[in-house]
């Protein structure tokens, strides 16, 4: 028999869809319910960050980088006072360098808690977003503790932290890790292996490790497709060298290497691993300055430097050129998110619409960091 | 492998199309090529077992008082090493070949500089804005850019 003609439909998903993760457009060509192509159009939450830091000093730039990646602000950060500190050649003290960590890992964990929570509801599972939520909000009253904030946290400053630790923040984070360490096998029962959440999740989607790389694709999505490469291993920075920790990597245990499932995966069990990071820091954190002495007015020497760290979504780099004055001269962000959706068009072609919503929950991605 | 030496290997293989070696206040180390090369070269630098730059990390553009300059920063997850690979472009026409077709991460950066900073890069498959609007004017990153007063009769 010969093949039936079918008439192709273009579908608009988003800008607002619950799935969507934000203010993400994608334009669906359809037939019937296969999806042929889906053409992510961004831009919605464009502010021109990059233009703002031209006009603001290096550090009055530190507050816009948390409105980068939103749900790992501290990661931001750091990120942007290393690039900073390698242009200026400023020395962090040691304990400035364990709070960071400290605070990173915090929000890494943070961060993984709401892919794992909306990935669920994506699924059509809504209690582990609640269960994920009740556990963030811990997260979030230690850094209340911290920082006076609860969502953009302007915590680092370009040469060390902007605070010391308040009295009983030690105690209360190991309470914290005390408790959360055995949520992450709950979550393991509640959903992970859930027979329904497992079927819609293996198989679909398949990043192949070549590609990834190729497509500049980082993070918790190349280490699902099988590639151990993390920065805090590969590239140490701060003081990641000192602690030990291990990269999990997808390893197709339910379904095919790099499936939806993997890049799930490889947050849980990061998750962990934070927890590992955290503990040691806590063990080991030494007194002394938190911040470096910087002058007033800052002008780093000209010069230029590309720097990247491991964020949650993957590489966060900023490339900064200096040209001796008071405010960048230049400066662009390597958005981990922005990278990954350029594989986006490639993926979803032969995806079933349903499928769709599954592959962008499992690829974590966020708006205004891809928009910045 | 040292920037020293890439960049040795580079004039062996180009000679006259590679400029300069910047190693001063520059990390990753940078290399200055000529535009008109820079598909050659940058197949060169992916598939040259020594080098094996398969990961293009940042596409960048920079507006110069001279100059618009497009960065390539590239690494190895072969090898490790980095680079970071400079053009120059004329500012009346800044327009150099894509590198798509080397690096598929170039598409979006390559729309991303189009879009910002009015690069135009030939034989791209996809040449759009991706951040703006479509009809918007202008390209915002550049340093003599005036922003409207209205967008589509809308008062900004």
């Amino acid at each position: 028999m010969a093949a039936l003609e079918s008439e192709e439909m273009f579908i608009n998903m988003g800008p607002q869809h619950p799935s969507t993760h934000g203010v993400l457009r994608l334009m669906l060509r359809t037939d019937g319910e296969v999806v042929r192509e889906a053409v992510p159009h961004i831009g919605y939450l464009h502010r021109s960050l990059e233009k703002i830091a031209e006009n603001v000093t290096y550090s009055q730039f530190m507050p816009f980088t948390d409105r980068l990646d939103y749900l790992a602000s501290m990661n931001c950060n750091h990120v942007y006072a290393m690039a900073v500190e390698r242009l200026a050649g400023i020395e962090v003290p040691e304990r400035a360098e364990y709070l960071r960590v400290i605070m990173a890992e915090l929000n890494r964990i943070s961060s993984h808690l709401i892919a794992f929570g909306s990935f669920g509801a994506d699924m059509g599972a809504f209690t582990p977003f609640i269960y994920a939520i009740r556990e963030r909000e811990k997260i979030n009253d230690l850094f209340e503790m911290v920082c006076g904030a609860r969502l953009t946290y302007n915590y680092y400053r370009i040469g060390g932290v902007a605070q010391d630790l308040p009295e009983g923040f030690v105690g209360k984070t190991r309470e914290f890790l005390d408790y959360f360490e055995p949520k992450v096998k709950e979550y393991n029962r509640l959903l992970s292996w859930n027979k329904i959440f497992l079927k819609r999740l293996t198989n679909i989607a398949v990043i192949k490790p070549e590609e990834a790389i190729a497509y500049g694709v980082t993070g918790p999505n190349l280490r699902g497709s099988g590639v151990k490469w993390d920065l805090r291993k590969n590239e140490p920075y701060s003081v990641y060298d000192r602690f030990e920790f291990e990269v999990p990597v997808g390893t197709g245990e339910k379904g095919t290497v790099g499936d939806c499932w993997d890049r799930y995966w490889v947050r849980i069990r990061e998750m962990e691993e934070s927890v590992r990071i955290i503990r040691q820091a806590l063990d080991r954190l030494p007194d002394g300055e938190i911040r470096a002495k910087v002058p007033r007015v800052f002008k780093p020497p000209e010069g230029e430097v590309y720097l990247r760290a491991e964020n949650p979504r993957g590489d966060l780099g900023f490339y900064l050129v200096s040209d001796g004055s008071t405010n960048p001269y230049r400066l662009k962000i390597r958005a981990p998110s922005f990278c990954t959706m350029s594989i986006f068009r490639k993926l979803s072609q032969g995806l079933m619409v349903a499928d769709l919503v599954a592959l962008i929950g499992s690829l974590d991605i966020i708006l205004p960091e891809i928009d910045r | 492998m040292e920037a020293q030496r890439i960049y040795q290997l580079l004039t062996e293989k180009f000679p006259g199309n590679i400029y300069e070696l910047k190693e001063k206040a520059t990390q990753p180390a940078s290399i200055r090529v000529n535009p008109e090369t820079i598909v050659e070269i940058s197949s060169y630098l992916r598939d040259d077992s020594e080098l094996a730059f398969d990961f293009l990390m940042c596409l960048s553009a920079v507006d110069y008082p001279e100059n618009f300059t497009v960065v390539y920063h590239l690494f190895s997850t072969k090898h490790l090493h980095k680079i970071a690979i400079g053009v120059k472009l004329p500012r009346e026409a800044p327009r150099v070949h894509t590198v798509e077709v080397v690096w598929p991460a170039a598409n979006w950066h390559e729309r991303e500089a189009y879009d910002l900073m009015g690069i135009v890069f030939d034989k791209h498959s996809d040449l759009r804005r991706i951040l703006l609007p479509d009809d918007w004017d202008g390209h915002t990153l550049r340093k003599d850019y005036q922003a409207p007063k209205t967008y589509n009769g809308v008062k900004i």
